[in-house]
């Protein structure tokens, strides 16, 4: 209870060190999964229908993802230096996994019939992929996209380590300054936002799921 | 380089803090994951709970959990353990409840026709057909376990991480890389190992 009360405390004195920190985490996020998609969904696309590719892109991405991500983040240290740049390509590195191998696996499984109906109406390669195969294969990658974001919101906690700001800096004060307040209130953040980006995800994929059904 | 030559005493000491770590989180959830899945797979409303209690457990982000306990149990060995058996015990959990579901009722069926009992059952049925489950959750855990037990080195229970966030602290750019680089090949090969177990293990049953 003490614990709690010292965390409110915190709170109630700090609100504005507390939304600058929530902010840094949302940005680093939010820019580490957009250039993850970014690179990831065109990667998928591009190797989904060539097998060796797309096998060498999910084993590829499948080492990428057993690296525990402290390790990610701080390997890219002695190339960039510290801060917001470097966290963010490493969340990026981070988010590109899940997305890659969903949307290869999500675009093979997508059905050889509809295909070559595309085909027969005289549909590029392009088209096929943005108004076919994608839609097809949308469920499976949402999935991807969800298991991406909620890792980058858990890693980016984890940039405080290499400079790069957000929750997880009121957390490594808070254990320097012996402030447990301050140190509580980063942590139980970061678990929200956390819990907070599966359940808003889930409801997402639900929403999407329906809309498809009664499509 | 010198650095790690000077320094391989500590070095392999940190490895063996990590691999002691998560070998020791590891049984642990065993310990409460098997006979939890197993109470828990044959009802359906425990079921409900115990998964959903174990997918919000899962998605604490690591370095949150550390810090929510610490107020709780202090710095070291013993919380770190307790957090990482946090992490492992849903991931067992649902693969082995994952497992246990799939099995074919006729296959249960025919066991209590051949009048096995239900331990009997247990033990000769249903737990060796589920194993593969079984097995590919160890999995998942062990790599999940060594990315979390890197985290563990913030509230001093050593480990590879202390390497890289010392190295972070003093700006040793070799030791940064010689701890994250451990960590990096320790994940992959407890990954490739259980996963070539894993292959076997149908031709094997």
């Amino acid at each position: 209870m003490e614990a709690l009360a010292g965390a409110a405390g915190w709170l109630a004195a700090n609100p504005l060190t507390f939304l600058g920190a929530v902010g840094d985490h949302l940005m680093l996020s939010l820019v580490g999964l957009g250039l993850g998609i970014l690179v990831a969904l065109p990667l998928g696309v591009a190797v989904a229908h060539r097998p060796r590719l797309a096998e060498a892109a999910i084993a590829g991405a499948g080492a990428l993802r057993t690296i525990p991500s402290l390790a990610v983040l701080a390997a890219l240290l002695p190339l960039l230096g510290v801060g917001f740049t470097p966290s963010v390509l490493a969340l990026a590195l981070l988010a590109l996994p899940p997305v890659l191998v969903n949307t290869v696996t999500g675009l093979r499984g997508a059905d050889r019939a509809a295909l070559d109906a595309a085909r027969g109406l005289g549909m590029g390669a392009v088209r096929r992929a943005l108004q076919v195969e994608l839609p097809l294969a949308s469920p499976l990658v949402f999935a991807g996209l969800r298991i991406a974001a909620v890792q980058v919101v858990s890693a980016a906690a984890l940039a405080t380590f290499i400079g790069g700001g957000g929750l997880g800096d009121l957390v490594t004060q808070g254990l320097a300054l012996l402030d447990t307040g301050r140190m509580l209130v980063g942590a139980v953040a970061i678990a929200l936002l956390a819990l907070a980006t599966e359940a808003g995800f889930g409801l997402l994929e639900r929403h999407l799921a329906r809309r498809m059904g009664g499509a | 380089m010198r650095w790690t030559f000077r320094n391989l005493d500590l070095i392999w000491a940190a490895v063996l803090g990590h691999l002691g770590l998560v070998a020791a989180a590891l049984a642990l959830s065993l310990l409460v994951a098997l006979p939890l899945g197993l109470w828990v797979a044959r009802r359906p409303g425990a079921r409900a709970a115990v998964l959903g209690t174990a997918s919000v457990l899962y998605s604490l982000p690591t370095l949150a959990l550390f810090a929510l306990l610490l107020p709780v149990l202090g710095l070291g060995f013993r919380p770190a353990l307790v957090a990482l058996v946090t992490y492992a015990v849903p991931i067992l959990l649902r693969a082995l409840v994952a497992g246990l579901a799939s099995l074919p009722p006729a296959v249960l069926d025919a066991a209590d026709g051949m009048g096995l009992t239900r331990w009997q059952r247990l033990w000769r049925v249903e737990i060796p057909l589920a194993l593969p489950a079984l097995l590919g959750g160890l999995r998942v855990a062990s790599v999940t376990l060594v990315s979390a037990a890197t985290v563990a080195a913030y509230i001093s229970a050593g480990g590879l991480g202390t390497l890289i966030l010392t190295g972070l602290d003093q700006g040793h750019t070799e030791k940064i890389l010689v701890g994250a680089g451990l960590v990096a090949v320790m994940a992959l090969a407890l990954d490739a190992t259980l996963g070539a177990v894993q292959r076997r293990l149908p031709a094997a049953a």
